[in-house]
């Protein structure tokens, strides 16, 4: 069974971070459920490890495994699209609370 | 440094450009550097951090948006900056924000900012005590994002973040012609104080490099395009400023012209240090006067340089030999060295570039330039002035006796306008006119020493006769109004002899 692993930086506690990060957990508990884990690394505390991924813009999310490695960017407001960047098995579509159906 | 003076400058150090800059970029703001592709902003963007690490022991930030480190560093490694060493001691740093190529991708969904650079920007600067920070190339983040107005005020952010953290800062952009608008998303509105633009300009199928300050805010700078190249050695080279450091002592040795009549005029010889501009009409002996001199250098133990546009080796030593001069000779002794260009055959840059490096090499005690006109045909005016500032820099730098020629009513080429003439006229030292006048039905020749910086000289005009042993200056002129008034706007045409005398000029004559 294969572990999802994201990173998702956000920068400081904005209103854009905790979307991100609300977004991204409900996506993997509809898709992944006990099968993932979430980092979430603000680029303001942890400069270095956003040097590593070359962080810009902020949200933004990389699957670190299982490899290649995906990167979204964006408060993830579509699950659709995001589940699709992530290349996420597509079994079980989720359906978004308070987005766009 | 005073606060009325509401803004300071921060040197660039890059050669020649702070002061077209009057002093440098506006200190804690950010500069917008724009260009069309191969304009040198990159380079720009690499050199003003290094240049800062070199003289002024301010360290750098260099922010990638497009180039990966590692290309960075072999870039700058063939200017000798070594990029590596200076990460390694901390004064330099990269914030690498390059897009991701070799994994899965990259996908935008919902919104986003650039709080995460800013941050990493701002850690970095606070880590190495940063003074100067560069960002090359906007035009990479917006193909990367494609609302460019997010994108925009998201710069915005991190020019304000730049602000704040007080480091001064130069911003690449490109532009999508060389004239119009100033970049091509109008990230100019986000850094409007400063701008600086780039271009490498096709014109009469010449390229020609120029840096134009468009506008620092609040601030004075010397308006215009000015001519700069890069230089494998030196980087961007800005001209004319470039080399103009004064020189501390000016010499009062005289040297021979080669020709004693006109060491004569020129009140025993010209100073050792001295830019002589001869100036006649094609045919008149220029070239004859030039060669003379060389042959007085080499007579004394000198190295010396000829520099002929126009002329073949074989015709220039045709007519040497025709004067009784050998140049092979010369050359063979290892004293005279001759380049012979057709103006043609290279950029004006590259030209000065090779005149410089020679003069570097050979250390010439005499250079020979003729003609300069010949150089009209594949330059503007104002290039060409730029030009013989430059020149003129580089020979009082390294004390080089110079002797420049030009044909200001080139029959076949466009002439100088006035004011260029003028103005290269004052650059020189000493000014000389050789001219025909016509006379009772016979050419010819006279010569009139204009002026002598620093020097007595003789204010006559005199008869210029030539024959096989050379040029002879004789006898003043006593009968000719109008020689030197009898201007350089009528090609070709020689001064009319005014037979009839000037009553008021005679009665205060002696």
């Amino acid at each position: 069974m294969t572990t999802y692993f994201f990173r998702l930086f956000v920068f400081g506690q904005t209103e854009r971070s905790v979307a991100a990060q609300a977004n991204l957990r409900m996506l993997c508990e509809s898709l992944l459920p006990g099968r993932y884990r979430v980092e979430v690394v603000d680029v303001a505390e942890h400069p270095d490890v956003a040097d590593q991924e070359r962080v810009l813009a902020t949200p933004m999310v990389v699957r670190m495994a299982p490899l290649p490695r995906y990167r979204v960017i964006g408060d993830l407001s579509d699950h659709r699209r995001m589940a699709t960047a992530l290349g996420l098995p597509e079994e079980a579509p989720p359906t978004p609370l308070g987005d766009e159906a | 440094m005073t606060y009325n003076d509401a803004i300071r400058r921060l040197p660039t150090r890059i050669n020649g450009l702070d002061q077209v800059a009057l002093g440098g970029l506006p200190e804690g703001r950010s500069t917008l550097v724009t260009g069309t592709t191969g304009t040198g902003k990159t380079l720009f963007a690499i050199e003003f951090l290094a240049r800062g690490i070199q003289h002024l022991d301010q360290p750098g930030v260099f922010v990638n948006f497009e180039e990966r480190p590692e290309d960075v560093r072999r870039n700058a490694a063939s200017l000798s900056f070594p990029i590596e060493q200076w990460e390694r001691d901390r004064h330099w740093a990269f914030v690498d924000a390059t897009a991701d190529a070799e994994d899965g991708g990259e996908v935008i969904v919902g919104n986003y900012d650039f709080g995460g650079l800013a941050s990493r920007i701002e850690h970095a600067v606070r880590g190495i005590g940063a003074v100067r920070v560069s960002l090359d190339s906007l035009g990479a983040v917006f193909s990367r994002f494609p609302n460019s107005a997010v994108v925009r005020q998201e710069l915005h952010r991190i020019a304000h973040v730049l602000n704040r953290i007080g480091v001064t800062s130069v911003i690449t952009a490109e532009r999508t012609s060389e004239y119009n608008g100033v970049s091509r998303y109008d990230v100019e509105e986000f850094v409007l104080d400063n701008v600086i633009i780039l271009r490498n300009v096709l014109a009469d199928e010449r390229r020609r490099r120029t840096v134009e300050i468009v506008k620092f805010r609040g601030t004075t700078h010397r308006t215009g395009e000015w001519l700069f190249t890069i230089d494998p050695k030196h980087g961007i080279v800005v001209m004319p400023l470039a080399f103009l450091t004064p020189l501390a002592v000016a010499s009062r040795t005289r040297v021979s012209t080669g020709n004693p009549g006109l060491d004569e005029m020129c009140g025993g010889g010209v100073y050792q240090d001295s830019i002589v501009l001869l100036t006649g009409p094609s045919g008149v002996g220029k070239t004859l006067t030039g060669l003379g001199f060389t042959a007085a250098g080499i007579a004394a133990g000198e190295r010396c340089l000829i520099f002929a546009l126009d002329e073949s080796r074989a015709q220039l030593g045709r007519n040497a030999a025709g004067w009784g001069l050998d140049l092979d000779s010369m050359e063979a002794s290892g004293l005279l060295r001759i380049v012979c260009d057709y103006p043609e055959v290279a950029s004006l840059e590259d030209h000065f570039l090779r005149l410089r490096q020679l003069i570097e090499e050979f250390q010439p005690t005499r250079l020979v330039m003729d003609t300069l006109s010949a150089l009209e045909r594949v330059v503007t005016p104002r290039a060409l002035l730029d030009f013989v500032l430059s020149l003129g820099a580089v020979v009082r730098q390294h004390r080089v006796t110079t002797l420049l020629t030009s044909a200001p009513s080139g029959r076949f080429t466009p002439q100088l306008t006035p004011a260029i003439a003028a103005e290269i006229a004052s650059l020189t030292d000493v000014s000389i006119n050789l001219r025909y006048v016509e006379s009772a039905g016979e050419i010819h020749r006279v010569v009139a020493v204009l002026q002598t910086r620093g020097s007595m000289h003789d204010p006559s005009i005199r008869h210029v006769t030539v024959d096989s042993e050379g040029l002879h200056v004789g006898e003043r002129v006593t009968r000719v109004v109008g020689i030197l008034s009898g201007n350089s706007t009528i090609p070709g045409v020689p001064w009319l002899l005014a037979e009839s005398p000037e009553p008021e000029e005679q009665q205060s004559g002696e």
